[in-house]
Order: C-alpha cells, then structure tokens, then sequence
C-alpha cells in the first residue's frame, strides 16, 4: 500500500533528474524563454508547415526541380556539406584512439556526438529529397544495386552512424548510471574506431565518386580522376575545422558544466588542431594541383569558371593554409579559430560548386538550378532542429566533462 | 557470356571480390569491352529522311497511356513548340526537334530524341536499388515497384532522357521511354513510333544489321551523309543509331561523350572498397599495438629506475 506513492515520488524525482535537469516541470518551463528560443521557435512556426507541404504536396510546388536539375540544395548542401563537416567524430577518434594522442581525448566525445547528429540530420534532409521516402530502407532489405556508388554512400553512411553511436554510447549510460553497459562499450570503443575510419574513408570518397558517372555535366575543372580524394581530404579539414569551432563554441557556451576548465589546454590543443589543418590543406593544395595536370584542363583556368575554380582553391585552400600557419607559429588561436570558419566556408564553397554552380554548366541561364525558397527553409529548420538537439544533450549528459563517479575511459 | 553469369561477375565487382577470382573462367575481358547482348534489338534514324510530322510523339503517347494527349491533327498542325529545342518530360517519352539545316535553310533538319538504350546504361549502375534492367532483345527498362526516388539516374543518363513526376506527391515515378518492350517482346511486333512513320523515318530490327545498313547507306550515297553513325561507339554504344546530313553537333547531340562507358567511370573506386576494409584495420591494429608497446616499455623503465633509487 505504502510502496505505490514512493514509486511515484521516485519516478517523478528521476524524470525531474534526468529530463528536467533538477527543475521541478514549471520552473523548467519558465526558463525556456529565452531569446535563442524565441528564435528557434519563430524558424519551427515556418519550417514545420513547409516541412508537412512538402510532404503532401510533393516535390513539383515546393522546390526547384526539374528534369535537367534532378538535385538542389537539400543534396548539394544538407547532404554533401553536412556528411563532410561531420568528419570530425573520425578524424579526432583516429587521432584519440588509434593514435594515442591522449591530450586530445577531451575532445573525443563532443566531436563524437558532433558527427553523429551531422550525419542522423543529413540522412533527415535527405529523407525530404527522396521521391518516396518511405523506402529509405529498400537499399538495405529489398534490392541491392550493387554496381552504384549510391548504395556504398547508404550502407556506409548507415553503418557509420551505428558505430558512432556506439562511440556516444558510454556517456548516456553514464547518464543513467548504468554501469555495465557502459564498461560493455567502452570496451567496444576501439572496434568501432577502427570500422569507422575505414567506412569514413569510403563513404566521405564515395559521395565525391557519385559525380564520377557525370563527366558531360560536371566543369572538367572540377571533374578529375581523383574526386574520391579530394572529396576524404576536404572532409579530414572539414572535420578539423568543425572541431576547432565546436570546441572553442562549447567551452564557452557550456563553461559551468566545466569545473576545472583550462583554457591554457584548450589553446593548445585548438593550436595542434589548427597544424593539422594547414598541414592538410596544403597536401590537398598540391593534390588540386596535380589532378590539374592530370586532367590537362590548364587551359579552362582562364574562363569565368576557371577564375571561381581559382577562387576556391587560391582563396579557400591555400590561403587558410598559409593562415593556419602563421597563425600556429605564431601562437594567435583566435587566428585558428576564425580560420576554421573561413575553412569550412570554403569546404561548403566546394560542396556546392560540385553539385550546383559547375553542374549543368553547359545549359543556359535559364535552365539552370536555384532554390525555391521552401527549399532553404526546410534546410534551415532541420537544423535548427538538430542544433536544439545538441543542446538537449550537452545539458543532460557528460560530453563536456568527466562524469564524477566514473574513472576515465580506458580500452 | 550468359546473362546470369554476367550478372554474377558485377555484383562480385560491386562488392570488390573479383580480384581473388581472377582465375576462375575463361573471360576476364571488363563487361564494358565485351561487344553486348549479340542479339539485341536497335532502331537506325535517318535524320535526313523526317519530315517533323510528330505523329511518332502521338503514337508513343497512345501507346504507353501518358496524359496530356491531343488529337493526331493537332501533332501535325502545331509548329509553335519547333520555336524551342524540347526534351522527355514525365508525359512524353519523345520528342521532335527542328534544327537549322546549314547546307539548306529552306529544309530544316527534325530530330527525334528518345531513350538511346545505352549497352552499358549509366543509369542502370547509378541505381542504388536496381530498377533499371538492359534486356537482352535491347530495351532498357525500369522497375518503378522498387524506385525510392533519388533521381541519380536522371543526373547520370548522358542523354538527359529520365523525368520525374515532380507533382506527383505520393508515388512519384521515373518515366522514359521503353522501347516499346511490351511490344518487341513478341515476334514481328515492332516500336509503335516506328510503325506509324509515314516516310520511314527509322529502322528496326538486329542492331548489328543496322550497322552495316547505315554503312551502306553512306557509302551508296556520297555527299548525303557525315562519315558517322551515332550511337555507334557513344558511351560504349546504344541500341538506337542516326544518320544525319551535317556534324550530330548541329542538330542537338553531344558530341563529347567520348566512347567509354558510363558506368567504366565509377569501376575503380568501386573495386577499392574491399582493400580498404582488409588494410585500414591491419595498419590500424598495428600502429596501436606499437603504440601500446611503447607505453608499456616507458612505463616499465620508469619503475626500475624508481626501484634503483630506492634500493640506493
């Protein structure tokens, strides 16, 4: 008789706990208000309806589709730069795990959780681009086409998010104080480091080897033999860049969750991050370089296109190096970090020249591809939606810090 | 080769298998390089022969069920949609164009554009769910029971011949020309657009006789012809060839294809996917046992060296 309202009291303590975080339902809701929720809510009071339009309506009224144009922003930007710029779960696991480079293990976990939600919101917005998306699974269970790039890019990318899910895994049974299940995955962390550097490198290659089946519709500047390796390092970058500014974003946005926070070990480790960067960069400069002259297309340098081409590679790639650079020689790591921005920018930059700016550049004006505005909406608000979820979990389990009563990860 | 066996070698070719059996048979030739199902099907059109009727795009449409259509009369009246050069959409699986004849103004060159039923389909080995079928009478056909809609074929096809049905919210489908399979599945049947040319337009029947029919006909006809036939070689060959009485890039071909087939261009990264899985894992293990090793010696020297200090 007695044990029923105890139950009751402890359920509800525990929902106050872990959901609420310690607030009783009221207080939590009042601190809710605030500006950045306002916002969030005013992107969702649009995103959503146009989310639900395009799902009953089709894709004809509420994008820019055409039967020369089969794919838009919802591919070339949700997909391509969101898979690219969520490389950093792998790069930092590799470098963590494989590595050994223990002092950068604090930065494991949030790149971790960073990737896994950059790829789960890419396969989101994608879901929006497919015609009949409710077979997604049909790759998986129903027929395999074995001989297309596109069904490497959904196994892998599949795969990839259970292993990263398994990398986030110990930090919620943290959460809810689960102790053997977590020293289960702890345990399987390495595993799934290993696979999920293997299928990132196939997959990141993979979605750049997608335009290799285009060579009539892709700017010969941009189509080369060695798309697959230019697609994996520009993703390597990505990953480091998103990571520099992931991490400075976090440890000040979150810093009460920090308590012995060091931002002395923070600047150094965003200063190594920022030589990996222009280390890469530069391999991936000269690899730009040599799939020139690899594809003899010297000539189209001098050409409206060829000067964007220049752009992208003098402004994006090899002036971030030189910055990266001097900036790590230097010691300036607010250098770095506004660096990376400029980084990513570029890697977007390049995302977006593979799969709309050079693609069909052989049409007219008029039958080339911009997006409607629903299109930039409903990318807007998937991920608005995927950053709300980041934030849900960073204030809810230990990404930041060290759980107190668990010894650091081991394997 | 046989179908099946054909079939077998590039799912082991997608899945990067081949090379560990290399040996087994007697072919090792790359599907691309074989010369195609011997026996398939293919139409010859001779550009220099049509008389822009459109009576062919009233056929198909009859035929295949598709929306929009109007009445015979009104295909042969309307000269308005010459004005623009046009391509399949969802409710037309061919076209006519007019092209300006260069040699003659007076008579304008029509073009009829259609699925070229490639030998290697780029679409078919974009398709990540395998909708798309080479049959081996010719056609290539689509599945739509098993098509999720990511329109990579659309993005792949050098021709730019499949369209969607963008307003089609529910069960939007790829549509393209079928070659009328239904039909030349059965024997003397032939494409409903080549059986109601009035001037005889096209040709069908076995490719390879084809061919040599065009051959023929530029040799028996000197001045009448270009030296080419195209779809000949394009991208690896099609089923569907033309004549034509000026360069194919005058009158709406792409003339850069190139004679590779599509789906060659993916081949190689494709045959990378299982080495990485066998040397990433074996590098990898290697480089953190190393790592591990290392530690392990600093840590050990570390305690002697305490332990001596002790003993002192």
């Amino acid at each position: 008789m007695d044990s029923a309202p105890a139950t009751m009291k402890l359920e509800s303590s525990w929902v106050q706990d872990k959901l609420f975080l310690g607030m009783t339902w009221n207080d939590y809701l009042r601190s809710q208000f605030t500006k950045f929720n306002a916002v969030v809510a005013i992107i969702l009071l649009v995103g959503i309806p146009v989310i639900i339009y395009r799902l009953v309506f089709g894709l004809g009224p509420s994008t820019n589709l055409s039967d020369n144009n089969p794919w838009g922003i919802w591919i070339g930007f949700d997909m391509l730069c969101g898979v690219a710029l969520a490389a950093g779960g792998f790069v930092i696991g590799t470098a963590v795990h494989i590595f050994g480079m223990k002092e950068y293990s604090f930065l494991f976990r949030p790149a971790v959780l960073t990737g896994f939600l950059g790829y789960l919101f890419a396969i989101i917005a994608l879901t929006f681009d497919l015609g009949r998306y409710y077979r997604l699974p049909y790759p998986m269970f129903v027929s395999w086409g074995v001989t297309s790039v596109l069904f490497l890019v959904a196994w892998h990318v599949a795969l990839y998010l259970s292993c990263q899910f398994v990398e986030w895994c110990p930090a919620i049974f943290e959460w809810l104080n689960m102790k053997k299940a977590r020293k289960i995955f702890i345990k399987a962390t390495l595993g799934a480091t290993i696979f999920g550097v293997c299928l990132s490198m196939l997959h990141q290659s993979a979605l750049g080897s997608i335009f290799l089946l285009m060579p009539e519709k892709l700017h010969p500047l941009w189509y080369s033999d060695y798309i697959p390796l230019f697609f994996f390092m520009s993703a390597v970058v990505g990953g480091i860049a998103m990571t520099i500014i992931e991490s400075s974003l976090s440890h000040r946005i979150f810093s009460k969750q920090i308590k012995n926070h060091d931002p002395e070990h923070l600047d150094r480790v965003t200063l190594g991050l920022g030589k990996a960067a222009s280390v890469t960069l530069f391999a991936y400069f000269f690899m730009k370089v040599i799939g020139l002259a690899h594809g003899a297309t010297w000539a189209y340098l001098d050409s409206p296109y060829g000067y964007l081409y220049l752009v992208e590679v003098l402004g994006f790639v090899l002036a971030p190096a030189l910055i990266f650079m001097y900036a790590v020689q230097n010691n300036l790591v607010n250098w770095v970090r506004n660096c990376a921005i400029f980084t990513v920018l570029g890697i977007i930059f390049n995302r977006l020249n593979h799969s709309i700016i050079a693609f069909n550049w052989h049409l007219p004006l008029d039958e080339r591809y911009y997006p409607h505005w629903m299109e930039v909406v409903l990318s807007v608000t998937v991920i608005t939606i995927g950053i709300l979820t980041f934030q849900w979990i960073m204030n809810r389990m230990p990404i930041l810090y060290e759980h107190p009563d668990y010894e650091p990860e081991n394997h | 080769m046989d179908t099946s066996r054909r079939d077998f070698i590039r799912v082991l070719t997608g899945l990067g298998v081949t090379a560990s059996l290399g040996g087994v048979g007697t072919a090792r030739a790359d599907s691309g390089l074989l010369p195609g199902y011997p026996n398939q099907f293919g139409v010859l059109v001779d550009t220099t022969v049509c008389i822009g009727c459109r009576r062919c795009e009233w056929a198909c449409k009859e035929w295949n069920k598709l929306p929009n259509q109007k009445t015979l009369r009104e295909y042969e009246r309307d000269q308005s949609v010459f004005q623009k050069v046009r391509r399949t959409h969802d409710d037309t699986y061919t076209v006519v164009n007019r092209f300006e004849n260069p040699r003659d103004a007076s008579k304008p060159i029509y073009v009829k554009k259609q699925c070229m039923h490639c030998y290697e389909p780029g679409c078919a080995s974009s398709c990540f769910v395998k909708a798309f079928t080479k049959r081996p009478i010719g056609p290539v056909t689509y599945d739509a029971s098993l098509c999720v809609g990511c329109r990579y074929c659309m993005a792949a096809c050098p021709f730019d011949i499949p369209a969607y049905q963008y307003y089609n919210p529910w069960t939007p489908e790829v549509t393209k020309c079928t070659f009328c399979f239904d039909r030349i599945s059965q024997a003397g049947q032939i494409p409903a657009c080549v059986s109601i040319c009035p001037v005889e337009t096209m040709t069908f029947g076995k490719r390879t006789e084809l061919i040599d029919l065009a051959r023929k006909k530029i040799r028996d006809n000197p001045g009448r012809y270009v030296n080419q036939v195209y779809g000949e070689n394009e991208v690896g060959g099609t089923s569907w060839l033309y004549l034509s009485a000026v360069p194919f890039d005058k009158i709406g071909f792409r003339t850069d294809l190139g004679n590779v087939p599509i789906p060659t261009m993916s081949k190689p990264f494709l045959s990378l996917v299982s080495p990485v899985f066998i040397v990433v894992p074996a590098l990898a293990m290697g480089f953190y046992s190393f790592k591990k090793r290392r530690d392990q010696i600093e840590k050990d020297e570390l305690k002697k060296a305490l332990e001596k200090k002790e003993a002192k």
